[in-house]
């Protein structure tokens, strides 16, 4: 027990000296990327689209998010059961959180002081203190839990189990599961219109969206994907992201290399763009006049127009990509 | 053995948003026999590749595990209930005793002879039987039953996605062996059938023995059996499995070795990582402290579409509820990354094989290329043109 003391403690040092250091680090343009295979964090020049460095992180990298305050980038390492926290400024892993076995998908707290981890074989969800660094609750969820997403108000945290095909919805101030909702084969991960009046998740098997209504927790609609020349089989949704006016959602397709845009309000396919190989992360910059999707099996990340609907360019990455995020 | 032996129950609760249905209970039964050579620990010991590692029940409950928060969504209770008797007679006193407390899915964990009796035994009747593990291809064709389903692939799946996989890598001509049980000849046959539809050559097909008597030189001895004309791989087909592992490396020539040794087509495997497998394998090693294969998938995935056919139905009447699991809008998920469902013609589960080796799994079949009118699954084992299943 002692060296984790000791550790304890030079974790703590580097908290307040991070906590007194200016910030500095924001909005630097930089692109990461998560390689599965790499254990790395492929950093790209935001104009260039240049690999300007790899940032070495824990085993099989996957789900990242900013930090509420955008100074650091959180990685998670699944096949060594933490997060690592980089800092932005000097592209370093600063300290590693640990959060439990085979965590894939996490979410930030609204205020920022928790987030949540899906727990893959031990079929939990835990709550992490940001500030602490310590695990302070964990909830029982159906086997796999996968996608996780906190509700725009924070007062619900929504989790998909793969293998019960539901998506568990808990209250976030009790942590009791509050609905269990039956949606398609193997739901994924999540969108959410801003005033979280639906809750979108990718049904990878079932080759569709459900819509979750925010209020009953029932589901209300339905979206299914028919990109030309590709069966129903090879049609697999992952990725998901909506822009910040809850107009339009992009998902990611699997198999079947394309994305699919749709309009939310009439819930009607606009579009199917082909990108690469196993196409699932999908991240849009600020301005939202870019889509950046992590083509899984091709090892690139296309850089889509949302003007045009046009592939820009594809650039190469790491590994087995999963997820963008863009620091612009 | 006391795990075998548990009932598992899982409670339903009272946190319910999905549509209500009343309190039910859907019990499953899982008929094994008292002793079945097939899973001989002596045997099991050798871990070749032609067996599978453990007793199937283990797959059903992990299975039942998964169903416990879907079940409290809906107000259902999902219960498996174990029988054990000595034959195919005793079995079919073990169902009727279930059948009469209400139980109308039954997995059945036997060899082909026991699952063919127990089905025409109960022709007819309501109830579904589901075969997790007899891979006979005649169970599928003259045997087959309507109230008899199959999750295990037959012999004609495993020997076409071989075949497949041979095409792809153009090694074209094949030296087959064949071992002296009754099994051997099944596997040797589906080879042969698949052999002449994807156009391999079949160099020659000799009968092996496991026997170190000098006058059977030419037939125990893995050297002789693999001289005279060359070919590109050697099929080795034995259902025991023992004569098959000392065939690699024992060849007279430098040749891949495949069908029950080497790389073979499985149903399952537990180095494969794809589809959310991991955790899958880490539930059954977690459940039976072994690792995980093609019957504990069977049933396991038996299991699963019972209730992906409650769920969906939202009911648990039989006849809802079977006719969903054989229909055709059902969508199963084994893990293998395709959309399963079971072939009307004949009940088989259509599914992707692996290919794989000890310890790796090399291929998934059907291969990139073999393509299918409605389904690409369907270039393995019996596609509907194929049957000569009438119900």
């Amino acid at each position: 027990m002692k060296p984790k003391t000791v550790r304890t403690a030079l974790v703590a040092t580097l908290v307040l000296s991070l906590a007194l250091a200016p910030a500095i680090a924001r909005d630097t343009g930089l692109i990461f990327v998560s390689s599965e295979n790499d254990n790395a964090v492929t950093v790209l020049d935001g104009k260039s689209y240049e690999v300007v460095k790899a940032i070495p992180t824990g085993e099989r990298p996957r789900d990242m998010k900013l930090s509420p305050d955008r100074e650091q980038l959180y990685v998670i390492a699944s096949n060594d059961g933490r997060v690592d926290v980089i800092d932005i400024a000097t592209l370093a892993v600063t300290h590693s959180i640990d959060v439990g076995d085979d965590p894939e998908m996490f979410d930030f707290s609204k205020d920022g002081s928790r987030f949540y981890v899906s727990n893959e074989d031990d079929a939990l969800v835990s709550a992490i203190d940001v500030a602490s660094r310590e695990v302070v609750a964990e909830i029982e969820v159906g086997e796999e839990p996968e996608g996780i997403m906190m509700s725009p108000d924070g007062r619900h945290l929504y989790v998909t189990s793969e293998v019960a095909n539901m998506v568990h919805v808990i209250d976030t101030a009790s942590h009791e599961i509050v609905a269990n909702v039956v949606v398609g084969n193997r739901p994924r991960r999540f969108a959410a219109t801003p005033d979280g009046a639906e809750v979108w998740v990718t049904n990878e098997l079932g080759g569709s969206v459900s819509i979750l209504d925010g209020a009953t927790h029932e589901v209300k609609g339905t979206v299914t994907f028919e990109p030309r020349g590709f069966r129903a089989d090879e049609v697999t949704p992952v990725g998901i992201t909506m822009t910040r006016d809850g107009k339009t959602a992009y998902v990611t397709l699997g198999r079947a290399n394309h994305f699919a845009v749709v309009d939310v309000a009439s819930r009607e396919v606009r579009d199917y763009v082909l990108v690469g190989s196993r196409a699932w992360g999908a991240a849009l910059n600020r301005d939202e006049t870019l889509l950046f999707v992590a083509n899984g099996l091709s090892d690139d990340v296309s850089i889509v127009d949302t003007r045009t609907n046009k592939v820009l360019r594809s650039v190469p990455v790491g590994r087995v990509p999963h997820t963008v995020v863009i620091d612009d | 053995m006391r795990g075998l032996c548990k009932l598992f129950v899982v409670l339903a609760a009272a946190v319910v948003s999905a549509a209500a249905m009343a309190a039910d209970t859907l019990t499953l039964g899982f008929l094994a026999l008292e002793r079945d050579a097939r899973y001989d620990d002596k045997r099991l010991h050798f871990r070749n590749l032609a067996q599978p590692l453990g007793v199937p029940l283990a797959g059903a409950e992990v299975a039942m595990r998964e169903s416990r928060f879907v079940g409290q969504a809906l107000g259902v209770s999902f219960a498996l209930e174990p029988a054990r008797a000595a034959d195919a007679a005793g079995l079919l006193v073990e169902l009727e005793r279930l059948h009469a407390a209400g139980v109308r899915f039954f997995l059945v964990d036997a060899p082909g002879p026991v699952v063919a009796e127990l089905a025409r035994a109960t022709r007819g009747r309501a109830l579904r039987l589901f075969n997790v593990s007899a891979p006979d291809d005649a169970l599928r064709q003259e045997m087959c039953q309507p109230q008899l389903l199959h999750t295990l692939p037959n012999h004609a799946m495993q020997a076409d996605a071989l075949a497949q996989y041979l095409v792809s890598k153009k090694w074209r001509s094949v030296l087959l062996l064949e071992g002296p049980l009754a099994e051997d000849k099944l596997i040797a046959d589906a080879f042969a059938q698949a052999a002449q539809r994807f156009g391999l050559k079949l160099v020659d097909r000799r009968a092996f023995v496991l026997s170190n008597d000098p006058r059977q030189r030419d037939q125990g001895n893995v050297a002789l059996l693999t001289t005279g004309p060359d070919y590109d791989a050697v099929f080795v087909a034995d259902s025991d499995g023992e004569f098959a592992r000392s065939v690699p490396y024992r060849t007279i020539r430098p040749r891949p070795v495949v069908g029950s040794e080497g790389l073979v087509a499985a149903a399952w495997h537990w180095s494969w990582e794809r589809h959310g497998a991991p955790q899958l394998n880490g539930r059954l090693e977690r459940q039976a402290k072994r690792r995980m294969a093609d019957p504990d998938w069977a049933a396991w995935i038996a299991v699963k579409a019972v209730v992906e056919a409650v769920v969906r139905t939202e009911s648990t009447d039989f006849e809802t509820v079977a006719a969903y699991v054989g229909g055709g809008e059902i969508i199963l998920d084994g893990f293998k990354g395709n959309r399963l469902s079971f072939r009307p013609w004949d009940n088989q589960l259509r599914q992707p094989m692996l290919l794989a080796t000890h310890n790796a799994v090399i291929e998934r079949a059907p291969i990139q290329g073999f393509l299918h009118q409605h389904n690409n699954m369907d270039t393995l084992g019996f596609d509907r043109r194929d049957s000569r299943c009438s119900f």
